[in-house]
């Protein structure tokens, strides 16, 4: 939403992410490497347990790595406070809000935390940027309901809009398309390519709805127990990477159809 | 965030509710002072006889102030804890702060004997039984704290304030079975809960505590609205989870733990207040919410405080009482109308 905003990207360097229990690290995934680009949408696929949410938590900083580099803007990620991170970085998680009381203009307001002074009053900028959030999500109109009386359609609009008030060039979301119709599936997709095409965010998203990623997204990072591979949709499918994704004598994936079948 | 100019109106009502309160408070009791008088003898006229002068003075007009203190401290509280913890029935009450401050003072007035009669009348004074109690709440605090960083379920919280009420109990058990009848006797008195009998110097105090308490939490509004999303969210936008936690247990122990050395052990204010406020100020915005909270706080114990006197009559009800009849039946109210306690 800010015209200026230099060059930044993410890049992570053969990373093993985890969980640390009892001193003793737990590896969930490794050896996984990709560099995001401004203005681009990345999808996140693989199946379940195959650790998407923990790298999505490993990369914006909210649980430590196990091995390996992530580099924001060229600088070490562990070198940032939370405060110069919020700057850079923001999130829309699984979890729900803690507090459904909130209006969605109270949510929305919300992301302007990181720019406000100690008592939180939104500026005239802040105010503007929050409208705009709201505008670009298309929940305007709902800015005075409380989040208990939303669907989950217009939840996940509501949360994207407090990511893009925070207004940091990456944004990355976690599943943002569970529990949604096809047809809210699809447009919360279009929103977040649209998002980045128009205003150069990175925005990278964990989801199970493969074809339309495939379909949406200008690269993919595809998480199998093997290997981890980056690259964009068409060369991936090319390089018959999706087949690796399920057991094959359950699942095919169809290159032609770009769709998966299910085997007899 | 709603506009502020819509809830400065009700700000101005509420305050001057609570002015109407506090007068109708003062006035009222077993001997009866009339109006002119009461006025006359709190603006430093001097009431017409000596004796009324001196029950305005050193008796009612304490006993308003700790109300007051009090009243809006609990409620201060418990919206810090419901926050905090993100559970709407969190307070001081219930998850054992009170408790942990009752072990605090029993500890200090029934282990006095113990430590001999010169120590132990220098251990009773105001300031250690403040420092006493606050210990006591600010220790159950990290206690349910750490269970809570362990087990991510609001029940569990909720047991824990059990739990600790029956150790409370229990280490009292223990203590009074060894300590004098007179130590026994003023520890009962003091956990029946009482704003009465207060010194000018305890109001001095119990002030101190409540306006640190209180800053704190003006302090920690914005850190507070962050983690109205949750830990995680609020650490997303630069929130420093440690150091906001730590001050708002400081507080909260602060809070809870002075006016429970004080006041004794006060059920439900703060646990409803918090809910019946949010009824009227459609907000979950902290920088509304605290002063809202304040204010309605010190008036519902002023309130409680003016019908456990039985006007007119030379009785005077425990207040734990009075706010445990009125407490309970808004929380089932609030509860049954909502289905659902939204905090």
């Amino acid at each position: 939403m800010t015209s200026e905003r230099k060059h930044i990207a993410l890049g992570a360097k053969e990373l093993t992410v985890g969980y640390f229990r009892k001193k003793k690290a737990d590896v969930v995934a490794s050896n996984i490497s990709f560099l995001l680009d401004e203005g681009e949408l990345i999808a996140l696929v693989g199946t379940n347990g195959i650790g998407k949410s923990t790298l999505l938590r490993t990369i914006s900083g909210m649980q430590p790595l196990i091995e390996g580099a992530i580099q924001l803007n060229e600088k070490d990620l562990h070198s940032y406070t939370a405060l110069q991170l919020a700057n850079y970085l923001s999130v829309v998680l699984t979890e729900t809000p803690a507090s459904k009381n909130l209006t969605v203009l109270e949510l929305v307001s919300l992301g302007r935390q990181p720019y406000t002074n100690w008592m939180g009053s939104l500026s005239e900028t802040d105010k503007k940027i929050v409208t705009l959030a709201l505008e670009a999500t298309n929940t305007e109109d709902l800015s005075d309901n409380k989040c208990f009386e939303l669907s989950d359609g217009q939840l996940q609009r509501v949360y994207i809009a407090r990511a893009l008030a925070q207004d940091t060039p990456i944004i990355i979301l976690d599943e943002p398309t569970t529990h949604l119709d096809l047809f809210h599936r699809a447009s919360i997709l279009k929103l977040l390519k649209n998002l980045a095409a128009k205003t150069k965010k990175t925005i990278l998203f964990s989801t199970h709805e493969i074809d339309l990623a495939i379909q949406l997204s200008d690269k993919m990072i595809v998480l199998t127990p093997e290997s981890t591979y980056f690259d964009t949709p068409k060369k991936l499918i090319k390089a018959g990477r999706f087949d690796a994704l399920f057991p094959k004598e359950m699942i095919h994936f169809d290159p032609e159809t770009r769709r998966f079948t299910i085997k007899d | 965030m709603k506009n502020k100019q819509t809830y400065l109106g009700t700000f101005i009502l509420l305050t001057l509710l609570l002015v109407i309160v506090f007068l109708i408070n003062v006035s009222l009791g077993s001997v009866h002072i009339p109006f002119s008088e009461v006025i006359a003898g709190l603006l430093g006229g001097g009431a017409s006889k000596e004796s009324w002068q001196y029950i305005l003075i050193d008796y009612r007009l304490p006993k308003a102030i700790t109300a007051i203190m009090a009243g809006g401290g609990l409620a201060v509280s418990g919206l810090l804890m419901q926050t905090l913890f993100r559970n709407p029935l969190a307070g001081p009450f219930v998850l054992g702060l009170s408790s942990g401050a009752s072990l605090g003072v029993a500890i200090l007035i029934l282990g006095a004997g113990t430590i001999g009669g010169f120590a132990g009348g220098l251990l009773l004074s105001e300031w250690s039984l403040v420092i006493a109690s606050a210990l006591g709440s600010f220790l159950v605090m990290l206690a349910v704290l750490a269970v809570t960083f362990k087990i991510k379920d609001t029940m569990a919280i909720l047991i824990i304030g059990l739990m600790f009420g029956s150790v409370t109990a229990a280490v009292v058990a223990v203590l009074s079975y060894f300590s004098n009848a007179e130590q026994l006797q003023q520890y009962i008195f003091w956990s029946f809960g009482s704003l009465g009998n207060q010194s000018w110097n305890g109001v001095l105090i119990l002030t101190i505590c409540c306006a640190i308490g209180v800053v704190l939490s003006f302090f920690s509004s914005k850190s507070l609205n962050a983690l109205l999303l949750g830990e995680n969210y609020a650490k997303s936008m630069g929130l420093h989870i440690k150091r906001t936690t730590f001050v708002i247990i400081i507080a909260t122990s602060i809070l809870a733990g002075s006016i429970t050395a004080f006041a004794g052990p006060i059920a439900f204010v703060g646990l409803a207040v918090p809910h019946l406020t949010r009824q009227f100020f459609t907000t979950s915005n902290h920088s509304i919410l605290l002063p809202a909270v304040l204010i309605f706080g010190s008036l519902l114990l002023l309130i409680c405080d003016t019908i456990a006197q039985l006007p007119l009559s030379e009785y005077t009800l425990p207040i734990n009482a009075v706010t445990s009849l009125i407490g309970a039946p808004v929380v089932i109210w609030l509860l049954v109308r909502k289905r659902k306690l939204l905090f």
